[in-house]
Formats: C-alpha cells, structure tokens, sequence
C-alpha cells in the first residue's frame, strides 16, 4: 500500500521530510526492550542454561556472518559491510530493514526486508529437511530471531517438543542482538 | 549505535519492572504491531517514490535471495558441528 502511495506521489512532500520514521523506530525498539525485559521466560531460561546453550546463537551468528561474506564477496553489487548488515536481520525483517533505511540507504532497506523474509519462509518449509540433513539445531541457527515466535512451532514439530526452550533462549537472544549488530555493521570502522 | 543501546536497555529495565502488570504489557505488544505497520507503510513509500529501487526490485531481490541462502548455509553449518561435538550424544 505503501509503494503504490508512494509512487503516485499523493503523499505532500513534508510528510517524508521531517522524517516520522526515525522516531517510530526509536519508539519500537524501546517497546521490543520492554516486552523482552517483562517475559518472564528470559531469565528463568539463563538460570536452567548453561554454557552450551550460549554456543548456538554464536554458532549462528558466526555461521551467518561467514555465509554472507562469501555471497557478498562472489555476487558484487553490495559491498561487504552492506552484506554483513542485512545478514545480521538474522530473520527479523521489520526492525532491521527500517534500520537499514534510516542509517544507510532504501534500496539496501529493501534487499534486507526481501532476505529477511525468505530467511523466514525457507527455515518454515525446510525445517523437517535441516533435521534430516544438518541434525536438530540446524532449523533453529537457520530461523535466527524467529525461533522464538513464528518459526517455534514448525521447530517443535521438525526437531522434539524438548528443543521448544533451546529455540525460546536462541530467538531472545538473537532479537536483542539484532539491532546491536544491525548499527554495528553499519557505523564500525571494518 | 548508541541510541539502539539506550533505547533497549531502558525499555528492557522498564520491561523488568512491569513485568506482572499483564494487561499493560498486552497493550504493548499491540502497540509494536503498529508500530511495525507504521513503518513498513513508511519503508513502502520511500520505496515506491525512488525511480531507481523501482527499476532495480527484481535485482534486488537476487541479491536478498543469494545474501539468505548464504546466510541459512553458514549458520546450518556451524549447527551440525554444535550438534555432533556436544548435544547428539547427550539425547
């Protein structure tokens, strides 16, 4: 809905230009801080835990980051630190993508909604798949942020009701993290 | 980048301390929903107003595609390491 207005231009140009944007954004990540900080889930999740399960989101991480620079570096067309941010959305399409626009550019704000998604999409129909091929964390390190909500069921299912709390821990962690690496791999001197 | 870490550890401290007001925190959840809504009409405007994305969308969302499969490869990867070193044997 959005593209089309846009594109017709009926939106006055003043609507754009004092930039509403920036403090949505503002405001939703401090609304993401508050429903982290109130689920009651997180810390009783970092009690039980132990070391191992703070492997998998850095194995996630790491892993991610690794792919993407290989993509980023054979493709052309985004450099390597535009690479490395959109990768770091690790699934969670809304917040990195309006990230991406605010402090870097629309069309990389579009490649990073766009990957994000299908991030999204192909963790939900190849999770039975990754079970089989890359054993049972991979559907959770492939649906990053999302472990927690839109790809925890479709996890549960692929990998055992016993990975539903692996899933949550990784998804929590990975949400926080998001914006975090998102502005890092924007403004850091890589 | 510093703005993000002020933004989200005050709303994770606030978060904390209201963490048993339920009703409070429904209404929250509703409010990122819009939120969201709000930005991704935004993020359609911009996009629809640029000639340039316009144009570009289909090679655009190559590049999309190739950056998360290299993404979902990497990080499937390093999860059949994890499992085979530390978790298979533990099951």
């Amino acid at each position: 809905m959005g593209v089309l207005l846009g594109y017709a231009g009926w939106i006055p140009g003043f609507v754009i230009d004092t930039n509403p944007g920036k403090y949505a954004l503002y405001a939703l990540m401090f609304l993401v801080g508050v429903s982290i900080g109130a689920d009651h889930r997180s810390l009783s999740l970092i009690r039980e835990g132990g070391f191992r399960l703070f492997l998998i989101p850095v194995a996630t991480i790491s892993g991610t980051f690794a792919g993407v620079l290989l993509m980023a570096n054979f493709i052309g067309g985004v450099s390597l630190r535009e690479g490395l941010a959109v990768g770091a959305g690790f699934g969670y399409y809304s917040l990195s993508s309006i990230m991406i626009t605010q402090m870097h550019s629309e069309a990389l704000g579009v490649v990073a909604l766009l990957s994000n998604v299908i991030r999204e999409i192909i963790t939900l129909v190849m999770a039975p798949l990754m079970v089989l091929w890359f054993g049972k964390l991979a559907p959770i390190s492939a649906a990053g942020a999302t472990s927690m909500d839109t790809t925890l069921p479709i996890i549960t299912s692929a990998a055992g009701k016993e990975f539903a709390i692996i899933a949550l821990f990784h998804g929590i962690v990975l949400t926080i993290l998001v914006p975090l690496l998102v502005a890092f791999m924007l403004t850091a001197f890589i | 980048m510093i703005e993000v870490l002020v933004f989200m550890s005050g709303g994770i401290l606030l978060g904390y301390l209201i963490r048993d007001r339920h009703q409070t925190i429904k209404v929250i959840e509703k409010l990122i929903m819009w939120c969201i809504f709000l930005l991704l009409f935004l993020l359609g405007l911009w996009i629809g107003r640029d000639p340039l994305i316009m144009s570009n969308l289909p090679s655009l969302g190559l590049t999309a595609l190739v950056l998360s499969l290299g993404g979902i490869a990497g990080s499937v990867l390093l999860a059949l390491l994890l499992w085979k070193l530390y978790f298979k044997h533990k099951q």
